[in-house]
């Protein structure tokens, strides 16, 4: 089926030239960073996790969102998400492989990467993450490919496929959770010390991944002759506005625990995120315009109108998108170090090449999916043609 | 003077058999791991330790802030002292930092600490800070390589040869204790008190204090207890042996921990 990715249109081939000149762009900054360490970044002995760490928290969301279209049909039999499946599957298998990218960008001796294997430390929950998202990329590809094989050959899938998608399902839900416990865990970081963060995360993570999805398919739709279907669009919007319905509550429970009880340690990083802490406040236009963007969003989904009409609603998913992205690929992170164990307040600029990683490897995500999607798409429109 | 001195070679004797000694030195010797650096770069391994005798040593520090007070100056004797033992670069940016012992006001090293009109003390005493050598030290819990790990006698020793850079034990520290080599930090050196003895580290791995492990192997006090001469501003040993100079420091004075609610029991313990 490779072979699919290999043909297409000139606009194909000029959206994967952008990509690799993005990813080599990246590898040319990587190599600099590699020679001269991690200081070619903005993160500091204060601020010791970045925008790297970021990216990989927000993108485990992308990857675990692949469950909101593959529980309902296969565990609901709901037959309008049968085409989108494989989307949904493929985007967690892009999004985990830029995960494990962002991880190995952040190491400070990448070549030793290896060691959390060969010394496994079961009280380590970075230990047990590697586990969860490895397995997890494993079942999505695995589970893709045999039913696309299956829907190419035109056969119903084999059997004993079942019960990895069975397992995929829960598995999902757990890729969000351990990576929510890599923070909730650490004493003294009290943004992060709180019970609701995995709920948190799995709540932003069913919002921005659908909404994601909305977009590739309608995008999509423009582009070649495979059409999702408006009744499944629909539902995942539907998936989409309680999911951001629900974060909202949750990020409010935040604020009112921490501003009734009145302890500091709670208030300071809210305050410092989204009205500025002693006269610093880096972060707050950032935090200001995901909150301003995310209510715009939840009333376009809210409003039939706005819902139904195809642009209107591609801007309300770039806009929710947008919104979790700034709360989880910055603020959470990054907010979390502020103040340090010490009070102080350190501010973090990403440095160039730090930059050009990232987009280096969300190129590198989305040529994964570009391709993915190619060959999935090829396979469909075989069968819509015959 | 010379009770401090045979209490010191006691613990060295037993920190010894802890965790670096025969058992640590044979098993290094049949893995064929053995190199002369080794010892001080990686402490023992932690399998190693846990083989080692049981010999209940808990090993921790009382700083008595009134020397420190009475002697300014002091504490900076103390940081060049650790800083030039342990090859520690220097580098004139926050950013790139490295520490292992170094002063600050009383409101940043116990921060959970509430005054009104606080006495003239605390507005003027800077406070050394160095890692707390905690008994259930939230770095070694989060550390996926086990890099870092728990000694025996309860120093919270660093493999750097281990270590893969993920600085999740930095996020870990509630002290913010540990420093990551942002870059090459041997340029950065001061080459006319370089430290033969001492391994330097290479970029991308963390470091921290060690309570000074490569000394008291030897026999020696820890440098910024050393440094601290007959003073007592610093006082080092076993707090389980009730014998000990450090005992007696616990018995007779009112200390305080670091964030002590966070269940981490660290061992550095401050009289003000
Ligand atoms: S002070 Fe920090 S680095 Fe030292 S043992 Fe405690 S948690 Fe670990
Ligand atoms: S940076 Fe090194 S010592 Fe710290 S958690 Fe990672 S592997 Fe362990
Ligand atoms: S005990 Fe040793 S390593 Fe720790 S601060 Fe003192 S001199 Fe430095």
């Amino acid at each position: 089926m490779l072979e699919k990715a290999l043909t297409g249109s000139n606009r194909y081939w000029g959206w994967i030239a952008v990509l690799l000149a993005f990813m080599a762009a990246g590898a040319l900054s990587y190599v600099q960073q590699y020679n001269y360490g991690l200081g070619l970044t903005g993160m500091s002995r204060d601020v010791s996790w970045g925008v790297y760490i970021a990216q990989f928290t927000f993108l485990v969301g992308v990857a675990a969102s692949g469950v909101m279209v593959v529980l309902p049909y296969y565990l609901h039999n709901y037959k309008t998400f049968a085409k989108i499946t494989i989307l949904g599957e493929f985007l967690a298998v892009a999004s985990v492989s830029m995960c494990l990218m962002f991880i190995l960008a952040d190491l400070g001796q990448p070549l030793r990467a290896l060691n959390v294997l060969l010394h496994p430390t079961p009280n380590s929950i970075l230990f047990w993450d590697m586990i969860v998202l490895n397995v997890y990329l494993f079942l999505n590809i695995f589970v893709g490919w045999v039913v696309l094989t299956a829907e190419k050959k035109d056969v119903a899938p084999p059997k004993w496929i079942k019960p990895f998608i069975y397992i995929s399902i829960p598995w999902a839900v757990s890729i969000h959770t351990v990576t929510a416990f890599l923070y909730a865990g650490l004493p003294g970081r009290h943004f992060w010390l709180t019970a609701i963060l995995a709920p948190r995360f799995l709540a932003s993570a069913f919002a921005g991944g659908p909404a994601l999805l909305i977009l590739l398919c309608l995008i999509i739709k423009r582009v070649t002759k495979f059409d999702a279907g408006q009744e499944a669009i629909q539902k995942l919007v539907t998936i989409v506005t309680y999911a951001a319905l629900i974060n909202v509550f949750f990020v409010l429970l935040e604020f009112f625990t921490a501003y009734y009880s009145n302890i500091p340690g709670h208030m300071h990083t809210l305050d410092y995120l989204f009205f500025g802490l002693h006269g610093q406040g880096q972060l707050v236009p950032w935090m200001r315009v995901s909150t301003i963007f995310g209510i715009i969003a939840i009333v376009m989904f809210l409003v039939p109108a706005t819902r139904k009409r195809e642009d209107t609603l591609a801007i309300a998913c770039v806009l929710l998108f947008f919104s979790l992205w700034i709360d989880k690929g910055i603020g959470l992170v990054i907010g979390g170090f502020v103040p340090s164990p010490l009070e102080e307040i350190t501010a973090y600029h990403p440095s160039f090449q730090e930059i050009m990683i990232t987009l280096g490897v969300w190129a590198a995500g989305f040529f994964i999916l570009t391709v993915l999607y190619k060959i999935a798409l090829g396979v469909k429109e075989e069968k819509m043609v015959s | 003077m010379d009770i401090k001195r045979r209490q010191f070679l006691k613990i060295a004797g037993l920190s010894t058999i802890a965790g670096l000694g025969a058992p640590a030195a044979f098993n290094l010797l049949l893995k064929g791991e053995s190199s002369p650096v080794s010892f001080a770069s990686s402490g023992s391994s932690p399998e190693a330790s846990q083989e080692a005798a049981p010999t209940g040593v808990r090993l921790g520090m009382v700083i008595d802030q009134n020397v420190f007070d009475a002697y300014r100056g002091l504490a900076q004797k103390c940081i060049t002292a650790c800083h030039t033992v342990h090859n520690v670069p220097k580098f004139d940016n926050p950013k790139d930092e490295i520490k292992w012992i170094f002063e600050v006001p009383y409101e940043k090293a116990f921060t959970a600490k509430s005054h009104y009109h606080k006495n003239e003390q605390l507005h003027d005493s800077s406070f050394p800070v160095l890692c707390n050598h905690c008994d259930n030290p939230p770095c070694v819990r989060a550390c996926p390589t086990k890099a870092t790990f728990k000694r025996k006698d309860g120093i919270v020793a660093m493999d750097y040869h281990r270590c893969i850079g993920c600085r999740f034990c930095m996020a870990a520290c509630p002290y913010g204790m540990r420093s990551f080599n942002w870059r090459d930090p041997r340029p950065f050196i001061d080459k006319t008190t370089y430290n033969k003895e001492f391994p330097t580290r290479m970029r991308g791995v963390v470091e921290k204090c060690n309570f000074c492990v490569e000394r008291l192997a030897k026999g020696l006090q820890p440098a910024c207890v050393e440094a601290c001469g007959n003073s007592g501003a610093m006082v080092f040993g076993d707090m389980n042996d009730p014998h000990s100079e450090i005992r007696k420091k616990l018995a007779e004075n009112f200390t305080i921990q670091r964030k002590p609610s966070l269940g981490t029991t660290p061992s550095v313990f401050y009289i003000i």
